[in-house]
């Protein structure tokens, strides 16, 4: 399977140069030093057993690590002229995306398994051992994966606007801010009456939040699964329109 | 096997390549000469699939190269311009990578053959990084050689080689050339002259020649000709 190939290609390319090794540490050293280290967020000075301030910091973690990861799959292959190559061979742009997608999603993946260690510290260390409630972290996990494959998708997009990487990455950075924040930001603002709702609606916190509540709800997961596919459709636009 | 017929293709206001049609047969090396600028790779890359023309049609095989694009790569074998290539990646590694995009399994023996075929041998256990421009050069080649396709699109294939390995190549376009359809563009006179059986004098994206070489030379010599048209 094709996909499969540009999948194990860009895996390869992650690991044969620093960027996997890099964005996974320091995911995990933020992650570590935020949950444990400092004492404004660590879990042990919180007293509660609970992984909220996990959820609560990595999705601006992921804000700016997933850019990063991404911002190569396509500025990169320009710069090279390696896109020729690919986009003359008998492949798909769908191949092409779908392919560069799924490594980004499995980094993501690999970024979020340590983190389980989290999950059983906490569970031992529960003053009744297992009193967390693991609903609610299944349901938050879940919706930490689909936020850093949203962006993911997001970033994939951006890559695909400049083939310079640094442009690639702001672009990212700033779509997936405003995806995250932004349309609840603009809610805010008071003028807009009845809008408010469909705005906070538009944007990826609000369901962030309800999957973390752990009760999986199907509009939320629609949601997820629609705004990567739009990114996704947007790239394999760029890559058509380029041909013109 | 390839026919364009009345292809155009404009950056903006700027026409790069200009009605253009030409047809070749199977078995055959033509070269597509011509200045600088003057729609070489264009017209390869509209070949390729990597452009849409803006009007006039293609063919490759009998495919379409619009309507049919994926067919068209399918029998094609293409080395574009400056020979882009993953550096991290191993030469076995790349051919293997670039096999599989053309839906081949994992053929070891197929892989060791192309290498023997373009003398990448004493290289191959190296990445592509760190090869000189020669075998660099030669690799672009395998790869576009892998599939055993019948259609070589070869922009510059011979940019950089120095005497000997240009002398190599030649040989290896010959044998090639009796079986399949081979077009390679360059602006280097002796490129033509050492490779290609036909030549297509291609100026400001117009044809301005289309004969075989023996009748070029007679004509006064290749240089002359090609000055005498790209005027």
């Amino acid at each position: 399977m094709k996909i499969r190939t540009i999948l194990a290609k860009e895996i390869n390319e992650f690991f044969s140069s620093l960027t996997a090794y890099i964005t996974v540490s320091l995911f995990l050293i933020a992650m570590g030093l935020f949950l444990w280290v400092f004492p404004d967020t660590s879990i042990l000075e919180y007293g509660y057993a609970s992984l909220e301030t996990l959820f609560q910091v990595a999705p601006w973690v992921f804000l700016f690590l997933v850019p990063a990861l991404t911002m190569r799959f396509f500025a990169e292959e320009k710069r090279m002229g390696t896109l020729e190559l690919i986009l003359t061979a008998p492949v798909s742009q769908w191949q092409l995306i779908l392919g560069k997608f799924l490594a980004g999603a499995f980094l993501i993946l690999f970024c979020l398994l340590p983190t389980l260690v989290y999950y059983f510290t906490v569970y031992e260390l529960g003053e009744v051992r297992g009193n967390l409630d693991s609903g609610a972290i299944a349901g938050s996990y879940l919706g930490l994966f689909l936020l850093g494959t949203a962006f993911c998708a997001i970033g994939l997009f951006a890559s695909t606007l400049s083939s310079n990487q640094v442009v690639a990455f702001m672009l990212a950075v700033f779509l997936c801010f405003f995806f995250w924040s932004g349309f609840d930001s603009i809610s805010r603002v008071a003028s807009l009456g009845a809008v408010d709702f469909i705005l906070v609606q538009l944007g990826i916190y609000e369901h962030y939040v309800s999957l973390s509540r752990g009760v999986i709800d199907s509009r939320d997961l629609l949601y997820f699964a629609s705004l990567t596919f739009f990114f996704l459709l947007l790239s394999k636009q760029r890559l058509e329109g380029a041909r013109w | 096997m390839i026919e364009v017929q009345e292809l155009t293709k404009k950056y903006g206001k700027q026409v790069a390549v200009d009605r253009l049609s030409f047809r070749i047969s199977g078995g055959n090396v033509v070269g597509l000469l011509g200045p600088n600028g003057a729609g070489k790779s264009t017209t390869m890359r509209m070949l390729s699939g990597y452009l849409l023309p803006d009007s006039g049609t293609a063919a490759v095989g009998g495919f379409d190269v619009v309507k049919e694009s994926m067919r068209v790569r399918e029998h094609i074998g293409y080395l574009p311009e400056n020979n882009p290539l993953y550096p991290h990646m191993y030469v076995r590694e790349y051919l293997h990578f670039m096999g599989a995009l053309h839906g081949m399994k994992k053929d070891r023996r197929r892989t060791e053959h192309v290498i023997e075929l373009t003398g990448l041998g004493p290289e191959s256990h190296k990445k592509l990084g760190q090869l000189s421009k020669g075998y660099r050069q030669r690799a672009g080649l395998a790869q576009a050689l892998l599939h055993d396709p019948p259609v070589l699109i070869l922009d510059e294939p011979a940019s950089g080689l120095d005497p000997n390995q240009l002398t190599g190549m030649r040989e290896l376009i010959r044998e090639l050339g009796k079986e399949k359809t081979v077009i390679l563009s360059t602006h280097i006179m002796q490129e033509v002259e050492l490779l290609c059986r036909h030549v297509l004098i291609i100026n400001k994206g117009k044809i301005v020649a289309n004969d075989p070489l023996p009748a070029l030379v007679a004509e006064g010599g290749l240089e002359d000709v090609f000055r005498r048209v790209t005027r």
